[in-house]
């Protein structure tokens, strides 16, 4: 037996009807589990407040299990101090909830800007300290007479979502890179509590735009975990056809993109056309481009017709057809191999430890893939390759994305294969009048896994839902990998990192 | 490279013949600018992009408008990097309480004339997250909007008709 499983059996049961346990234990147990992850015993996959309640969430060995400690006073240890993941994550329950980590290694604000009006919206409201909103941000310096700081954003040069970076160089040699991220909180967790399930799985896909899909699928799970009901074969087969699309839309988008930082733009343009393609396929087949409210708890409301099933095939045939000789130009071109080859490497050791999921962990050697681990319908029935490198620079995380691309392909032809005519939503109304459940969900989305946690209360509404998305452990990372790098050469392996604000902003 | 450019040239365009302007949003947009408009900017128009907010889906859709399918500079429209720069702003987002400094000091930094131009649901009416402790809510509760642009996210035929309307009516308007 684990450690995990040790902890958890040790604890008060609670929840968790279907898989993934949760257990109650005690602030021993919980210093426990953060010595545990700061050794490398296990994965931090997520960590949330509730009211009074803290929950950690880890995989360990192929365990997936969740730890809550009971907070009456607000307050708990810190997992962030022994294991640096956390840290961002407790600093956002603080500003949420009110739940303060005691000794922990950075107790700046982190999504509360002071601008809210009042504090800690989730916990016991505050009003908001008069001045909150122009108090300086504790940015961490560098010393030294050379050094000069370059503060960037919220609003940046390009068409992208805000937030700020903060440059110390030295020279042109970046020797710190501090985020500051929370521009584009949205107080999502607030309008998610009481909401219907209809209203939360709309904006649960409102989370983060480029990963509507993936998000609808892992609130759906969750919920459908939380009411024990499975989704009928065709909805799981169309939902897997979507996420595919998903998938291959953006990281065509981002090898594009990555290329055209390096000012290569004749792969931008090409990555761009067949991008378009890809949502005008989406368009034809299930009536939105982004594929937006298409997955809803119990199943799905598009319906796969002739016209769609023949426009997924072309759209295979063309990517198929022009997409080999793109990688083929991203290969041999020694001026864009020049600008990405070697930089912004992220050691496989930080990949590791942060748990970093996608093609950011798995260009620095972290293999793992929510798809195959924990593994849920229909992927387990379909073959695919998680492709894996190990140099961890801009160069590999482009080879990731475009052997994934590939594996999409396949994994859409397999399922069109598979597709047979069928029921497309299970009835959840039925099951809603019990007592109350929860479910967890791990869904692989494009930047890598998706965690949703729901709690349902007794009258079928949301008493709780959390939602983690991969940047919460990426974003870290790319202050990690931009040192030693040029300052021209930011925008590069922002990119190539292509973390989400939105989704960690919430 | 020499392949796919050669290949490129010999094949036809890609682009898409342009979108009429719908009749509404020329007549709103004909007497919003009536009093706005004083001279001519000549045949183009200098975009800067702010999201204040937005979940990134409108983002990807305004991105797209650069693609070879819509190639948005035919019409004169431009995106450019700085405020300084820009005639239009396109805003999107329910305009986020921490990103509402952000958009009036963008505002303020744009010369004059300029538009505002609120491009999708939560930009016009903030969508799906009223009520928020978070949100200020519409960009118009914020700066004044010459134009909406409704969808979730709209697609670039829209945002391209919405901003071809912009570029007709300021055309339209009589230099002073």
């Amino acid at each position: 037996m684990g450690w995990l499983q040790q902890a958890l059996a040790q604890g008060r049961q609670a929840g968790g009807a279907r898989g993934q346990p949760r257990a109650v234990v005690d602030a021993a147990a919980w210093l426990q589990a953060g010595a545990h992850l700061a050794a490398g015993n296990g994965t931090l996959l997520s960590l949330w407040g509730e009211a009074q309640a803290a929950h950690l969430c880890i995989l360990a060995d192929a365990d997936i299990g969740i730890l809550t400690l009971a907070c009456p006073a607000a307050r708990l240890p810190s997992i962030g101090s022994l294991h640096p993941p956390a840290l961002r994550l407790e600093r956002a329950m603080r500003d949420l909830h009110g739940l303060e980590a005691e000794a922990a290694a950075d107790t700046r604000p982190w999504l509360d800007h002071g601008r809210w009006g009042l504090h800690h919206p989730l916990g016991p409201k505050r009003a908001a300290t008069p001045g909150a909103e122009t108090k300086p941000y504790g940015f961490y310096g560098a010393e030294g007479p050379p050094m000069h700081q370059i503060p960037v954003g919220p609003v940046h040069a390009g068409i992208i979502e805000p937030g700020h970076f903060r440059f110390t160089a030295n020279g042109e040699t970046i020797v710190r890179l501090e985020q500051r991220l929370g521009y584009v909180h949205k107080g999502i967790d607030h309008l998610l509590t009481g909401a219907t399930l209809e209203d939360g799985a709309k904006l649960v896909g409102r989370v983060s735009g480029d990963s509507t899909v993936a998000y609808a699928l892992a609130f759906a799970h969750a919920v459908e975990a939380a009411l024990e009901l499975d989704a009928p074969p065709r909805a799981v087969c169309l939902r897997a056809l979507m996420a595919e699309l998903e998938r291959i839309a953006n990281h065509l988008g981002d090898i594009g993109a990555i290329c055209n930082d390096a000012s290569f733009s004749l792969l931008h343009t090409h990555c761009g056309i067949l991008r378009e393609q890809v949502l005008r396929a989406a368009e034809r087949a299930f009536g939105h481009r982004l594929m937006m409210d298409r997955i809803v708890p119990g199943g799905v409301t598009a319906e796969l017709g002739r016209d769609g099933h023949a426009a997924i095939t072309a759209l295979l045939a063309t990517i198929r057809r022009h997409f080999p000789a793109l990688i083929e130009l991203y290969d041999s071109t020694a001026s864009l191999q020049n600008r990405t080859v070697s930089t912004g490497i992220l050691r496989p050791e930080l990949a590791m430890q942060y748990g970093a999921g996608g093609y950011i962990g798995r260009a620095s050697a972290r293999a793992f893939d929510a798809r195959k681990l924990p593994g849920y319908a229909p992927y387990p029935d379909l073959t695919f390759e998680v492709p894996v490198r190990q140099a961890g620079d801009v160069d590999a995380r482009v080879w990731v994305r475009i052997e994934e691309v590939q594996q999409s392909l396949s994994l859409i032809e397999q399922i069109l294969q598979g597709d047979r005519a069928g029921a497309l939503r299970s009835n959840t109304q039925a099951r809603v009048a019990q007592p109350q459940h929860e479910g967890l969900a791990l869904v692989e989305g494009f930047r890598g896994d998706i965690l949703a946690w729901v709690s349902l209360a007794p009258d079928g509404r949301l008493a709780r839902c959390h939602v983690r998305d991969p940047s919460w452990l990426q974003w870290p990372l790319l202050e990690a990998a931009i040192e030693g790098n040029i300052v021209a050469d930011f925008p590069l392996c922002n990119k190539s990192f292509n973390c989400s604000y939105s989704g960690h902003d919430l | 490279m020499r392949k796919l450019l050669l290949e490129s040239l010999l094949q036809l365009p890609l682009t898409e013949r342009a979108p009429a302007p719908e009749a509404k949003d020329l007549a709103d947009l004909a007497r919003n600018l009536g009093t706005a408009a004083r001279r001519r900017l000549g045949r183009s128009l200098a975009i800067r992009e702010v999201d204040a907010g937005s979940c990134n889906a409108c983002e990807l859709e305004i991105h797209a408008l650069n693609n070879a399918y819509y190639d948005v500079e035919r019409f004169g429209l431009r995106f450019v990097a700085s405020p300084r720069h820009a005639d239009v702003l396109l805003v999107t987002g329910p305009v986020s309480k921490n990103m509402r400094e952000a958009l009036e000091r963008t505002y303020a930094a744009t010369p004059d004339p300029k538009w505002v131009v609120a491009a999708g649901d939560c930009a016009a009416g903030c969508g799906l997250f009223v009520g928020s402790y978070a949100c200020v809510g519409a960009v118009a509760s914020v700066i004044p909007v010459d134009l909406t642009i409704p969808g979730c996210p709209p697609a670039p035929l829209a945002l391209l008709k919405g901003l071809i309307a912009l570029l007709d009516a300021k055309r339209a308007t009589p230099a002073s």
